[in-house]
């Protein structure tokens, strides 16, 4: 997308709005924070490093990180399946903690280290997740698999931590990558196509269990 | 989205103040819930104030024994907290049970605690909503009210508080820290924390416009089983229908907090008192008074065999 060319029609936009915001400020007290709307798009700068490489963008505040990565970076792995933090296709791994980058602001990432999916393997050098998804066909259509992986590789990191879950039996011992816990821990990562019991498959080998 | 200009504050005092002085500000914490409502213009803010930079975001021992919760600690690391999970299980058990691991790295305590309803009329702009939009009426009472609350309600407003943390604070007795815009700092109990609706269902909470939540202490712990059961139409990352949080000591007393009925998490110490008596005995007075709907009169049914779960579970 023509970036610029965006912001230009946003300007237009600024035009009507700042006449609704002088028709507004003459309605009563209770419409008050309506009439202080900030009308115009607002832009910031902000560096991350994304994949290992830094980038330094102007972002209007309101990109997401999920519309930074996919946008602006033309990362497109990264995919956007509700934007409302319910499916779990956007998942990326921040700071070494998988986040939905869909309720997440580009600004709040200042300085932040993002890993996507391309930057967990290339083609020729595929991580193992990416590799064992492939070996267990843990996909159909493949839409919510980028988010299954980032998610994947984070849910080993925190059994590994010892990071509780709902089925962990015991608070004071360390949790194992057993089915149930996986399956637990993986909820947050919805696939339309049902490609779940594969998936399982494809995380037990990474993690050295029996599925 | 509407618009905003977006700034990080250094201190509480001063993210505190800037919200008061700028008009139509909000904070921003984890972002998991404000975002979500801003997609949706719900929630309008004109700047956003980012707590990151607080320093908020530890977990220390208070001299007298018990915890303090910075208000920016994440939800997944203070479930994993080795002082929580040993001594306040309960809190643990309540956190992992809701949302999904990815937003519980984001989510933070006084964000969780400040999470609003999940009304599905509050959620579409095109309905009466008076908490939304305050005067509007209330198109969930009529309307389609199965996941909505059965006390503390009113004719204003059936709504719940929709959150699973809460219910492990209310249970614990936690306190909630804040400083004001004028940078005086005040403890409110978690019993006067929440509000209920009455005829002004758009105030949620105690706190004055500005307040900041600094951190969340717990009193020292009081031993016991720790349960958190959590009943809901999947089996994870879905809200409570009914949940249950209970400490239980080896005679049998003990407390209860239920999530899921009512629009603060809901907690009566009279009918705590029968508790070794069973949840057939504790039902009736932990919901005296209690206003279900034609859609949502199940939940009554449920929180007795909920807490009668959790009362054998308890047991082991
Ligand atoms: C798909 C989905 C499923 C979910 N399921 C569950 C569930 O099952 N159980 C559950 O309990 N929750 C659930 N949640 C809700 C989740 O727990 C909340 O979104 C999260 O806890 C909010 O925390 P946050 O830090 O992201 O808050 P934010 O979104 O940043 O803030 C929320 C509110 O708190 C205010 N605020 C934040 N910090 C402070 C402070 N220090 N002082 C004063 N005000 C402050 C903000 O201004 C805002 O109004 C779910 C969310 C989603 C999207
Ligand atoms: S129950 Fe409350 S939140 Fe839901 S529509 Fe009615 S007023 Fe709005
Ligand atoms: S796109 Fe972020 S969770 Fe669905
Ligand atoms: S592979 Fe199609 S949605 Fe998961």
């Amino acid at each position: 997308m023509d970036i610029k060319s965006e912001t230009e029609v946003s300007r237009r936009g600024v035009l009507v709005g700042g006449a609704m915001t002088a028709g507004l400020a003459a309605i009563p007290a209770a419409a008050a924070p309506v009439a202080a709307q900030q009308e115009r798009p607002m832009t910031m700068p902000v560096t991350l490093t994304v994949n290992g490489k830094k980038q330094t963008l102007e972002v209007d505040t309101r990109t997401t990180l999920l519309d930074t990565l996919r946008e602006h970076l033309h990362l497109t792995g990264t995919k956007k399946g509700c934007d409302h933090g319910q499916c779990g296709a956007c998942t990326v791994i921040v700071d070494g903690k998988r986040i939905n980058s869909c309720l997440s602001l580009a600004v709040m990432h200042q300085g932040d280290k993002i890993t996507t999916i391309e930057g967990l393997g290339t083609p020729d050098h595929l991580h193992p997740m990416q590799a064992a998804f492939v070996k267990h066909d843990g996909y159909q259509c493949g839409y919510c698999t980028p988010g299954q992986i980032c998610s994947a590789v984070a849910v080993l990191a925190e059994i590994k931590a010892g990071t509780p879950s709902h089925v962990t039996a015991s608070l004071t011992d360390a949790p194992r990558a057993t089915n149930a816990e996986m399956r637990e821990r993986m909820s947050g990562n919805i696939c339309r196509c049902g490609a779940y019991s594969n998936i399982l498959d494809a995380m037990s080998e990474v993690a050295g269990t029996n599925a | 989205m509407k618009p905003f200009t977006y700034a990080r504050a250094t201190s509480p005092a001063e993210a505190a103040a800037a919200v008061a002085r700028t008009p139509n500000a909000k904070f921003i914490a984890g972002g998991t819930n404000l975002l979500d409502l801003m997609k949706l213009q719900i929630e309008t803010p004109a700047h956003l104030i980012d707590l990151q930079d607080l320093k908020l975001d530890r977990i220390e021992e208070t001299k007298d024994g018990g915890l303090r919760i910075g208000a920016f600690v994440s939800n997944s690391d203070l479930a994993s907290d080795a002082r929580v999970r040993r001594d306040y299980g309960v809190l643990s058990r309540a956190i992992v049970a809701g949302a999904s691991g990815q937003l519980r790295n984001k989510a933070t305590t006084a964000g969780n605690l400040l999470q609003r309803t999940r009304c599905p009329y509050f959620y579409d702009t095109n309905q009466a909503c008076n908490k939304r939009k305050p005067g509007s009426g209330c198109a969930a009472i009529g309307g389609f009210s199965r996941q909505l609350g059965i006390i503390g309600t009113s004719d204003a407003c059936i709504a719940t508080y929709p959150g699973d943390m809460a219910v492990a604070m209310r249970l614990l007795d936690a306190t909630v820290e804040t400083v004001r815009p004028d940078g005086a700092a005040r403890a409110i109990p978690i019993a006067d924390f929440y509000t209920l609706p009455g005829s002004t269902p758009h105030i949620e909470t105690a706190l004055v416009p500005g307040e900041l939540i600094t951190a969340v202490t717990l009193p020292k712990p009081i031993g016991g089983t720790h349960i958190y059961h959590k009943v809901r139409d999947r089996a994870s990352y879905a809200f409570a229908l009914v949940s249950v949080a209970a400490i239980v000591q080896r005679d049998g007393s003990g407390r209860v907090a239920v999530g899921g009925i009512a629009p603060k998490p809901w907690r009566v110490e009279a009918a705590e008192a029968v508790l070794p008596q069973g949840a057939a005995a504790v039902t009736p007075k932990l919901l005296a008074g209690a206003k279900p709907t034609h859609d949502n009169a199940f939940k009554v049914t449920l929180v007795e065999r909920t807490l009668a779960a959790a009362l054998i579970e308890a047991k082991g």
